[in-house]
């Protein structure tokens, strides 16, 4: 029990370094410190590093929260420790 | 019917709803008062943290404060999003599972001492109340402006309204008032910019109007850009190299700081599984990004309508709006050349047009000439935004008093119904409080919300999370990391604002750091400083390390919460 309980806390903090490494790339990363340089490409009337700034991490936030909802709920149900 | 009609009967229609539901919602016991019962849906507690979490300021001011910024105004809406990522990977679940009410009650337990608890409720207590001063008079100034009543009025009538629904209903009432409050107030955001878009760009939807061509058949943000090329301010896109190292640390002070802030986290106390305060903090983002990928559009849209309506056009042909704001004195033109026509530049010697960034979102609808309904319910939608965030952080106010300090401090033995009476008298003194402050608030106020943010990113973010992933962190450990890292933080806040009498002057700033972001600092120090006291300090006793372990797994979390259940 003890053995399995741990992989599946270090399954869960692989999901979060790979989420959360997501999570830095599309804000800290694209929006603002690549921002200059992704500027000079376009989605449709965006320069991409703008879009990255006030459009684009948003929706990757969201979007990164259900993947690891799901994850998460995968992972519980693998390791017999959700709930009922 | 005039906009004034509307407005009186959208703002009396939404209130009467809120009234109802506080009755038909009200709390029995303490586990209701403070967590709904903990049996509240997902997605209902996500539409409520949503409400709880967008303020007047996010409803009002952000656009406008886009508008103004360009592309830096990116840090508002990152750092304002991305912190419920960090809340649903690192904090929700967990907290979640250890299945208190309050963040005190988390350090207190998981740091085995009631001083960290006391440390933890002061906290809580400077950064609910400041925030909460700043919601009241947001309230007051919308009712001045828009049901034309003297602005002391107003705030009594908002003290009124949550003193009714605050102290009746506790977080059951709070819960499904702010789940009503969310939706008056993402219609009243999103139905005029759906019509503006399509005005503009043809598109109803606002996120894609934004990146299309104008009627005119060039795309609107290259327009934008060229028309404050031309007016003499930075192209609306360009980004202000020598301030990204400023919006990196800003964009993180925000972020961390929501994470947190007391006020957010409480709410994940309120659903019945851990599997919910996940989900539900996913509910709670997406109901959140409605509105804050739609601000950006809004932002430009008005920005772009400004400059049309306005710039170089004769001042005796301004339209009606104009008239209007300029009798609040949030809009003024001063003619410095004499010919009768308004020069809006960048310039400052030059520019004759002085907007306040708080009308963006309110002029809005009139700039567009929308019809008068539309009007009215963006004052209902502003008004929504403020009440519902204002209870959600009374609620962590009294709580704070009546669990933290009396329940679990200073008189343990006290009975349940004393504790829920004790929690009713604490919020009904603390809406008084706020309320009185919000109509003569110190002139630090707006200030001191900053620090709000910063503050909770350099406390409670490091020892929260070091107490649920860092198994051998410790008491000495967690208590010197948050004591220096908020020692720190607001040192450098005061030292750099001079509204709060500090002498530092901007070009002294740490690698041009502005205070607003100094929270990111103050947190990697909390942390580093953490790490390495815990090492050279005894380890924490056996039950808190069980206690560490029994929070990573999601079972049992049902069981896990008071006995009043």
């Amino acid at each position: 029990m003890s053995k399995n309980s741990n992989t599946y806390w270090k399954t869960n903090l692989k999901y979060l370094a790979i989420l959360l490494g997501i999570w830095f790339t599309v804000s800290f990363l694209f929006g603002i410190i690549l921002a200059e340089y992704l500027n000079q490409f376009m989605i449709g009337g965006f320069p991409l590093g703008f879009w990255f700034a006030q459009q684009g991490s948003i929706y990757a936030f969201v979007i990164l929260i259900f993947i690891y909802v799901y994850l998460m709920n995968k992972l519980d149900k693998k390791y017999d420790v959700d709930e009922i | 019917m005039s906009a004034q009609t509307w407005t009186y009967l959208l703002v009396g229609l939404t209130f009467l709803v809120y009234i109802i539901i506080a009755i038909v919602a009200r709390a029995g016991t303490t586990k209701e008062f403070y967590v709904a019962g903990g049996g509240v849906n997902p997605i209902a507690n996500g539409m409520a943290t949503a409400a709880d979490w967008m303020s007047a300021a996010s409803f009002l001011s952000m656009s406008g404060l886009i508008a103004f910024m360009g592309f830096s105004g990116g840090q508002y809406l990152m750092g304002w999003t991305g912190g419920y990522v960090l809340l649903a990977l690192l904090l929700a679940p967990y907290l979640r599972k250890f299945g208190k009410f309050t963040v005190p009650d988390f350090i207190g337990e998981r740091y085995y001492s009631k001083n960290a608890r006391l440390v933890a409720l002061i906290c809580a207590l400077f950064v609910s109340f400041t925030y909460v001063v700043g919601q009241m008079k947001g309230v007051g100034v919308a009712f001045a402006r828009f049901l034309n009543v003297p602005f002391d009025t107003g705030v009594y009538i908002g003290i009124g309204i949550v003193f009714f629904y605050a102290v009746l209903g506790g977080m059951k009432g709070i819960t499904y008032t702010q789940v009503a409050q969310f939706c008056v107030l993402i219609f009243a955001f999103t139905v005029p910019a759906i019509f503006i878009s399509l005005q503009m760009t043809g598109n109803p939807i606002p996120q894609i109007g934004l990146g299309s061509k104008g009627t005119d058949g060039v795309y609107l943000l290259e327009k934008l850009n060229l028309l404050s090329k031309d007016l003499g301010f930075d192209a609306y896109t360009s980004i202000d190299r020598g301030n990204l190292v400023n919006m990196f640390f800003i964009t993180g002070a925000l972020m961390f700081g929501t994470a947190g802030l007391p006020h957010v986290i409480v709410r994940f106390f309120t659903v019945p599984r851990v599997k919910d305060a996940r989900i539900s903090a996913g509910w709670a983002l997406l109901f959140i990004a409605i509105l804050y990928t739609t601000a950006p559009a809004v932002a430009v849209f008005a920005r772009t309508n400004i400059i049309n309506t306005l710039s170089n056009k004769s001042y005796a042909e301004v339209p009606q709006w104009f008239t209007n704001w300029e009798n609040t004195g949030l809009l003024s033109f001063e003619d410095k050349n004499n010919d009768g026509k308004i020069q809006y530049v960048a310039d400052a010697q030059l520019n004759e047009l002085t907007i306040d960034q708080d009308i963006i979102v309110l002029a809005n609808p009139e700039i567009a000439s929308l019809p008068a309904w539309v009007i009215g319910l963006v004052v209902a939608g502003g008004l929504a935004a403020a009440l519902s965030t204002a209870a959600g952080l009374l609620l962590v106010i009294s709580t704070s008093i009546s669990h933290d300090l009396l329940k679990n401090y200073l008189r343990p033995d006290i009975s349940e119904k004393g504790e829920l009476l004790a929690a009713r008298v604490a919020i009904a003194v603390a809406v008084a409080a706020a309320g009185l402050a919000g109509l003569n608030p110190p002139g630090f106020v707006a200030q001191v919300v900053a620090l709000a943010f910063g503050l909770a990113a350099s406390s409670f973010f490091p020892a929260i999370i070091l107490g649920i992933f860092d198994k051998r962190m410790n008491r000495e450990g967690a208590m010197s990391g948050m004591i220096i890292g908020i020692v720190f933080t607001a040192s450098y806040i005061i030292y750099f604002k001079p509204q709060l009498g500090g002498a530092g002057l901007p070009e002294n700033f740490w690698w041009g750091i502005s205070p607003e972001g100094i929270g990111t600092l103050g947190m990697i120090l909390n942390f580093v400083i953490a790490l390495v006291v815990s090492r050279l300090t005894s380890p924490p006793p056996i039950e808190v390390v069980e206690l560490t372990e029994r929070i990573r797994t999601p079972r049992g979390a049902e069981n896990n919460t008071s006995p009043t259940h």
